[in-house]
């Protein structure tokens, strides 16, 4: 194989040749001039504090959107199911799987990705930091979702207990079983560790 | 079977208006799927083993979300979010077994998105099922769950008919134990229907777990007063205490003067398509009192007819369990 043609580059290529096929497709768009009708697929997302025009399949989930279209590959599709938390991304503040979240439900919202939790200076997040500290990643698949839950918790428990950053994070697997140092991270992210 | 990334395309329907959604629901019927947080949709949309022209997103309807006092009690919208349903003062303060139900529904990212209406109106858990294999309530004539090699550790207990598949809301056996009701709206008006008839079991309509038909949203859910400030009692059991469906839960209300249980509702969920109201047992349990004896002799009675198959025969003294853990607690 092409050694510049990595895995990545081909599947996009794959998908991109797909979209411009159904761009065509009469149905939608046609339906798109009638009152009630379906939605337009050319939308604008608010994503990371900037607003980007996207053209979005009627039946795309956001995790798609996000790592196919806007290249924000931070975010994780593990099991695509709403099973595993990989792809937690914050809508308006809360935690959601964006795997299980159609895109066009988020036109109006604004959603936050791994990547746009860092400060404008590059400054990591308190809990990205913490969960450094602690060591709390291990392959580190599924640390971006458990970055955004533990914000998410966070944000409305800015001192949550032991059990309460475990009910927080619990939406979120971990394979390797770093469960205690990714709860530690959240404690010392809140400033109950040092 | 292969896994697919994507959802199949399809048409999307927006509206803002329930009206503009009763007209579209009503114009697609068959061709249309309703979408309130998708939890359920999705999978079964992704995996291919069912599929739909349209879908009608509900989900920007604000009309249907939030939580009301009323005259005799409160109504909840169907779209409001299990998460809201879990932490509502209103709900936590007076009809408790609801918010408790709602807790513990799937993972907190689900809770924040999944909806009520979403939550009793989502299909039974069989992986034969589910799969998309032509079972009964497929459309096909064989139940796979239900063979000598079938695995159906999960499956129903009582109640079976062709499908032994069981139901996997935790909030509906609630919502029966509050005597709810569920409004539903088509083209035609609206209709009001109590919890206990919104289910519908495999022996009266096997490729429906609802009496909702193409064209009809359910659009509120209404709980009365009657059982407000009730004793509650509430436990789901499962094999991971997230996101696994219960295995068996049990959602209680009591009223007691002096210690004697003067009316209650029992029901359990997961052990049949539809949530399970044991009526004979709260008739028996009538003008006693709430401790290990009157549990003790309802035991027997709790799972009177259940029928068990090759795995599941766990659930039998489980379901006691909690039924006597309900009446003692």
């Amino acid at each position: 194989m092409n050694s510049k043609l990595t895995r990545r580059r081909f599947i996009k290529g794959v998908i991109f040749s797909g979209a411009a096929a159904t761009t065509g497709a009469g149905v939608y768009l046609a339906n798109a001039q009638n009152g009630a009708g379906t939605a337009e697929r050319l939308i604008n997302l608010n994503i990371n504090g900037r607003t980007r025009p996207v053209d979005v399949m009627p039946s795309e989930t956001l995790a798609y959107t996000l790592r196919y279209k806007l290249d924000l590959t931070g975010t994780k599709i593990g099991c695509n199911r709403g099973e595993c938390g990989a792809c937690t991304v914050l809508i308006d503040g809360v935690a959601n799987y964006a795997c299980s979240v159609l895109t066009h439900n988020v036109k109006d919202k604004a959603v936050v990705s791994i990547e746009g939790i860092k400060s404008a200076d590059g400054t990591l997040h308190a809990v990205q930091q913490a969960f450094i500290d602690e060591n709390s990643p291990q392959c580190g698949f599924c640390t971006p979702g458990q970055v955004m839950s533990a914000v998410a918790l966070l944000s409305s428990n800015p001192r949550p207990t032991r059990e309460e950053v475990r009910a927080g994070l619990s939406g979120n697997l971990c394979r390797c079983g770093a469960y205690e140092h990714y709860i530690n991270g959240v404690l010392r992210a809140s400033g109950q560790i040092a | 079977m292969p896994s697919h990334d994507v959802m199949p395309n399809m048409e999307l329907y927006q509206p803002v208006q329930v009206e503009d959604a009763l007209a579209i629901a009503d114009r697609l019927a068959e061709r249309g799927w309703l979408v309130g947080g998708g939890q359920d949709t999705y999978g079964w949309l992704k995996d291919r083993a069912k599929s739909a022209d349209a879908l009608i997103d509900l989900s920007a309807i604000e009309s249907l979300r939030g939580i009301r006092e009323t005259a005799d009690g409160i109504e909840i919208g169907a779209l409001t979010t299990l998460t809201e349903v879990a932490t509502s003062d209103l709900i936590r303060g007076s009809y408790s077994l609801l918010a408790d139900a709602a807790s513990v529904v799937a993972s907190p990212q689900i809770r924040n998105i999944g909806t009520l209406g979403g939550n009793v109106s989502q299909d039974v858990r069989c992986w034969y099922y589910r799969r998309g294999l032509s079972c009964y309530r497929a459309g096909g004539n064989l139940c796979y769950a239900d063979t000598p090699q079938g695995m159906n550790r999960e499956h129903a207990l009582f109640d079976q008919s062709r499908c032994v598949a069981a139901g996997a809301s935790d909030t509906a056996p609630a919502l029966v134990a509050l005597d709810a009701s569920m409004v539903i709206q088509n083209l035609d008006g609206e209709r009001v229907i109590a919890a206990s008839d919104f289910f519908v079991g495999p022996a009266n309509d096997i490729e429906n777990t609802t009496v909702l038909r193409p064209g009809d949203i359910l659009t509120s859910v209404r709980i009365p007063s009657t059982w407000a400030n009730a004793e509650f009692y509430w436990e789901k059991v499962a094999d991971r205490n997230v996101w696994d469906f219960s295995l068996v839960n049990v959602a209680a209300a009591f009223k007691t003067t002096d210690g004697q249980i003067e009316d209650s509702r029992i029901v359990v969920g997961a052990v049949q398509t539809t949530p399970r109201r044991l009526t004979e047992v709260e008739n028996a349990i009538r003008g006693n009192s709430r401790n290990a004896d009157t549990a003790e002799a309802v035991k027997e009675l709790s799972t009177t007819g259940a029928r068990t198959l090759a795995h599941n025969g766990f659930k039998v003294p489980l379901m006691q369990n909690l039924v006597k853990r309900a009446i003692i607690a």
